[in-house]
């Protein structure tokens, strides 16, 4: 009798779970009613893309996100965050699971062959963060000598190794957050990403005063918005959003809103390149 | 499909030498280790018998992860234990090494234990009558059995540790899951060949280990 009662549980449980990964998967239809859209962000990169502990997106991204949502004819209400990491980009957008993804997607031909990308809406670029009374390191060359810390598999890493420091000893870790522990004390002497991550790591309230951007321009990493292959309609309109986004000074205030308390001196906005 | 291995840019059998490595460091001191708390854990003394059961029940249900982070975050960063090394790689080497033998020392402790529990409680008894101490009974008739007896248990957990190394990729040694997200940053137009290529990697690995232990463990059994 006990077993009969566990078996009955064990269905309920699964048939349930069931259900549910079945709503799970009904987002992009939604999409497509004109209902809902859902758009793919970073969720743990203040100043870019973050879900705050509220459960509110904040960041760069997430207000050109929202700008380009709008032009496209969804009010606030209709707009659904999902989270898209690094590596699941572009499954995700090939697989319909999102309309668009804004996310510090730097624009690249290996990605061009599986998605099409809008813009570049942003100019970012690899830089520095040190430790505020740090004096050492003011140009690449300076890090030969230097512990260096970024994330695993990120393209900045793999940049510093392979061009711009390659004698630096470089420590690869699991997180931004690590190599800011790490940074804080004094175990690395420097963090390496795109400025604009820096910039929003930098910003946070428990961090602000402790770190300071070096600001080089390593390299460039233009951020566009990825879409689905051969969808040239939904190309035009975000460029036509994009542009309109610039025009109308609601870039440079989005700009001053998430990376100004930083100090981060952004480029001015980028033209844009991505026409089918 | 796998063009992108001739590019020269990837080490794949550098990435996976790595990962040997840390499976054999990491399964020689967990077999040492986990040895010594099965010791404690049967030992007549209670407060062995307290600490063996204490941390083999806290380490081995604390994942792994975090175990590995905190072995970096704690001992490195903030105490500022380097291990005798100079390099932040091999700093996380010997970190990885340290945290995966304190976890999979608890696995191969209980393995053990069981193996202990399959010797008969006669010879124990008739060693003791011989006159011989408990370190005795245990290093010259229980051990010794015992370890025959779950080699195909052990061999499990060796297979779990080779795939287990992986995780020290998050404190950023360079084994085949850190070379995979390499790959998987650069090469987005081929993320199933360079998934499939590390997990074939790892069966190479494993497969072959299970095969040799499971056969070996027939060889060694005690036949009672």
């Amino acid at each position: 009798m006990k077993l009969r009662k566990v078996s009955t549980a064990v269905v309920a449980v699964a048939s349930l779970s069931l259900a549910l990964s079945a709503c799970g998967g009904g987002g992009a239809d939604k999409g497509k009613d004109g209902d809902k859209i859902v758009i793919g962000i970073k969720y743990d990169q203040p100043g870019m893309g973050l879900k705050t502990q509220d459960g509110k997106f904040t960041g760069f991204d997430v207000d050109v996100a929202r700008y380009v949502a709008k032009e496209l004819g969804y009010s606030e209400d209709k707009i659904e965050f999902k989270q898209a990491p690094s590596a699941e980009r572009e499954n995700l957008i090939s697989n319909g699971d999102v309309k668009f993804v804004a996310g510090t997607y730097t624009i690249n031909d290996k990605r061009k062959a599986k998605v099409d990308f809008a813009g570049p809406y942003f100019m970012a670029h690899q830089d520095l963060l040190v430790r505020a009374d740090e004096t050492t390191i003011t140009k690449v060359e300076d890090l030969n000598s230097k512990k260096l810390c970024s994330v695993t598999g990120s393209t900045s890493a793999q940049n510093v190794k392979e061009k711009l420091a390659p004698k630096a000893d470089l420590q690869t870790l699991g997180g931004y957050s690590e190599c800011l522990n790490g940074l804080e004390n004094k175990t690395v002497d420097a963090l390496t990403t795109d400025g604009t991550i820096l910039a929003g790591y930098a910003a946070q309230k428990e961090n602000q005063g402790k770190f300071k951007l070096v600001g080089l321009k390593l390299s460039d990493e233009p951020y566009g918005i990825g879409l689905k292959k051969g969808d040239k309609d939904l190309q035009s309109k975000i460029n036509a959003a994009l542009e309109k986004m610039q025009k109308d000074g609601s870039w440079q205030k989005a700009v001053d809103a998430n990376l100004g308390p930083a100090n981060y001196k952004a480029d001015p906005a980028p033209a844009i390149t991505e026409k089918g | 499909m796998f063009d992108f291995l001739s590019s020269g840019r990837y080490d794949l059998l550098g990435a996976f030498w790595v990962t040997v490595q840390l499976t054999l460091y990491s399964a020689v001191g967990s077999l040492i280790w986990g040895t010594l708390l099965a010791g404690m854990r049967v030992s007549p003394v209670p407060l062995m018998r307290g600490f063996g059961t204490a941390y083999v029940n806290l380490v081995r249900n604390t994942p792994l992860t975090i175990i590995m982070v905190g072995s970096l975050l704690g001992l490195y960063q903030t105490l500022g234990f380097k291990l005798g090394a100079d390099l932040s790689a091999d700093i996380g080497f010997r970190l990885a090494v340290l945290a995966m033998v304190a976890y999979t020392g608890t696995f191969v402790c209980e393995a053990l234990r069981s193996g202990i529990n399959t010797v008969p409680v006669g010879q124990a008894e008739a060693a003791r009558a011989m006159g011989l101490s408990f370190v005795q009974v245990l290093t010259l008739i229980v051990l010794p059995q015992a370890f025959r007896s779950v080699v195909a248990p052990l061999a499990n957990v060796l297979i779990a540790l080779t795939k287990n190394t992986t995780v020290a990729s998050a404190i950023g040694v360079a084994e085949a899951s850190f070379l995979m997200k390499n790959m998987v940053e650069n090469e987005t137009d081929a993320l199933f060949a360079v998934f499939a290529l590390i997990a074939l990697g790892f069966i190479v690995l494993t497969l072959p280990t299970g095969l040799l232990l499971g056969w070996v463990s027939k060889r060694v059994a005690v036949k009672r």
